[in-house]
């Protein structure tokens, strides 16, 4: 090690004075493995999804693609099922992320306390994350068998769950909500562990009970948490597809046909892509828009 | 005796999370014929390891498996190889590229993934790439790839730079301390993202919905959902028997993370 002597110090203070030019260039050196691969499968695809919306791209092998314009959305404005595709997409999506949100709260709760069974609890809470989506589903699908399942043989009823025009949703709903607990139960409950000690005693001292403590201090401590979580677990839900292609394939009549199935189908099964890709669009505003409103008025109301 | 209610709410909990696995798991263990029953019971008259061999003759399940595995295992090779120097670069420099790249991560986390997938399946058909294990992987690797690069990025900061900074006053090139240095005390947290690879492309569903049309090529999700076209009775006994096989990859991972994770905290608490 002779060179050690040599050379004190050199490097730390070439890379100082190097300028920002050399160190830009190593940084594109190394991210460029990373870089192709995302510009050419995700991002260049997500600019050519949004071009596509104004095409009349189909899936033939003879097919002419043609610039049309705004046509496609006027099209889309004036169909029916899409707007029922959309509506019932916003009842799971805001039903699960509603239900979701409350169950995971009243779980992160009791496994913050000092209880009995708790380890196995968190286990138990963790266990559907681990799963694969299609195996979800289909477990699902067992318990709401008509004659193998488990819920007609439990509540004695006799009902084709994810076949019958008023049940299928609120079927899948469910289903969806068991599914999505783990995360959000994980987020709450490190959200509720973050939360100075020093605030509860400082309520008991003034005399505060649980119900006071409860909503004069966790509630706001954890507010920014809920507004994160809840604002992912929408765009997730709204984003979900392969749980309920799995358990209904949109069915029954359509009944629990998420965007997501609508344009799958339209574009994978009567090869309008021009058209699906319309309809991707016009999710992700209505998406974002949404999401912006919830987000607007969170924050105004914590200013 | 206060805390009561507080059980039976952690009681209700935890029958509502268990409740589906325990009839996944009874359903596996029925025969055909307590299958036909029509009033069927939480625990099997005669358990039986039947479904779970019945489960590789009723379709290429053993296929599949593999094909899966072949998928997971080049994509997370992969993505770990593409995102190290990445997230290297992400942790270590300043600049325009690390704060849009790390607006991609995020943006990745809420992507509708609808948008994508109609252009992606063009593409794809253009370089021939669809109905291959290839296509897949490379889809696999593209959408795992941010993640990935979050959680190694991560690991990279947690180095700490003296380290880097004490071997370049040694004489070594940048290089080198990365191999003899960086790498070493990298590689829990390049277990971790493997593993994390492995399990999103294992899991996953969707692309290859879209990418592999050929029964032929399809992978263990594709080939388990096809079990259940038309509806037999007699066939739910494999099915749960197969379900629960393909769980078993996720589920040794979440073991290991979870030692892992408890592990990582403690060496945080040494390091001070």
């Amino acid at each position: 090690m002779t060179v050690t002597a040599t050379r004190p110090a050199q490097a730390p203070r070439r890379r100082r004075k190097g300028g920002v030019s050399r160190q830009n260039r190593e940084m594109w050196v190394l991210m460029l493995p990373a870089l192709v691969p995302v510009l050419l499968f995700s991002v260049g695809p997500l600019l050519y999804g949004i071009g596509l919306a104004f095409t009349d791209a189909e899936s033939g092998r003879n097919h002419v693609t043609s610039f049309v314009g705004l046509e496609n959305f006027g099209t889309l404005l004036a169909d029916e099922d899409f707007w029922a595709s959309i509506r019932i997409g916003l009842i799971w999506a805001v039903s699960v992320t509603v239900l979701q949100f409350l169950a995971s709260l009243g779980l992160a709760l009791l496994l913050n306390q000092q209880l009995w069974f708790r380890g196995l609890a968190r286990v138990l809470a963790v266990v559907p994350w681990a799963m694969p989506p299609v195996v979800i589903g289909l477990m699902w699908r067992l318990v709401y068998h008509p004659d193998a399942g488990i819920v007609n043989t439990t509540f004695g009823t006799d009902i084709n769950w994810l076949a019958d025009f008023n049940w299928a949703l609120p079927a899948i709903i469910v289903m969806g909500v068991w599914s999505g607990m783990p995360q959000t139960t994980v987020v709450l409950l490190a959200g509720l562990q973050g939360i100075p000690r020093e605030l509860y005693e400082a309520g008991e001292v003034d005399g505060a009970g649980s119900w006071r403590k409860f909503w004069s201090i966790t509630l706001p401590q954890l507010r920014p948490v809920i507004v994160t979580i809840t604002s992912l677990d929408f765009v997730w839900n709204v984003n979900q597809f392969t749980l309920v292609y799995v358990l209904t394939q949109g069915g029954p009549g359509g009944r629990t046909r998420l965007p997501m199935l609508f344009a799958y189908e339209e574009a994978f099964r009567y090869g309008f892509f021009g058209y699906a890709a319309t309809m991707g669009v016009t999710i992700v505003i209505v998406v974002l828009g949404l999401l912006g409103f919830y987000l607007w008025r969170q924050m105004r109301e914590a200013s | 005796m206060k805390k009561i209610p507080q059980y039976a709410a952690l009681l209700a909990y935890m029958v509502f999370l268990a409740f589906p696995l325990v009839w996944l798991l009874s359903t596996a263990l029925k025969t055909p014929q307590e299958m036909a029953n029509l009033h069927p019971t939480w625990i099997p008259d005669r358990p039986t390891l039947a479904n779970f061999t019945d489960a590789f003759g009723e379709q290429d399940l053993v296929g599949a498996g593999l094909r899966s595995l072949i998928v997971a295992l080049s994509s997370s090779v992969l993505t770990v190889a593409v995102s190290l120097p990445a997230s290297y670069a992400l942790a270590r420099y300043q600049g325009v590229l690390k704060r849009v790249a790390l607006g991609w991560v995020l943006v990745s986390q809420v992507f509708p993934f609808i948008l994508i997938i109609i252009p992606l399946f063009m593409v794809l058909k253009q370089l021939d790439l669809v109905n291959t294990l290839f296509g897949l992987v490379v889809v696999h690797v593209t959408f795992t790839l941010p993640f990935a690069l979050w959680m190694l990025q991560g690991y990279v900061r947690s180095v700490p730079r003296e380290l880097e900074e004490a071997a370049a006053m040694d004489g070594a090139t940048r290089v080198r301390s990365i191999i003899s240095i960086v790498a070493p005390l990298l590689a829990p947290g390049v277990v971790a993202t493997l593993l994390f690879s492995f399990i999103s492309s294992w899991n996953e569903f969707l692309f290859a919905l879209v990418v592999l049309k050929d029964p032929d090529v399809m992978t263990l999700p594709l080939t388990l959902v096809r079990f259940t076209g038309p509806e037999g009775v007699s066939r739910l006994g494999p099915l749960a028997a197969a379900s629960l096989m393909a769980t078993i990859p996720s589920l040794i991972f979440f073991a290991i993370i979870q030692r892992r994770l408890r592990s990582g905290l403690m060496a945080g608490a040494v390091k001070g």
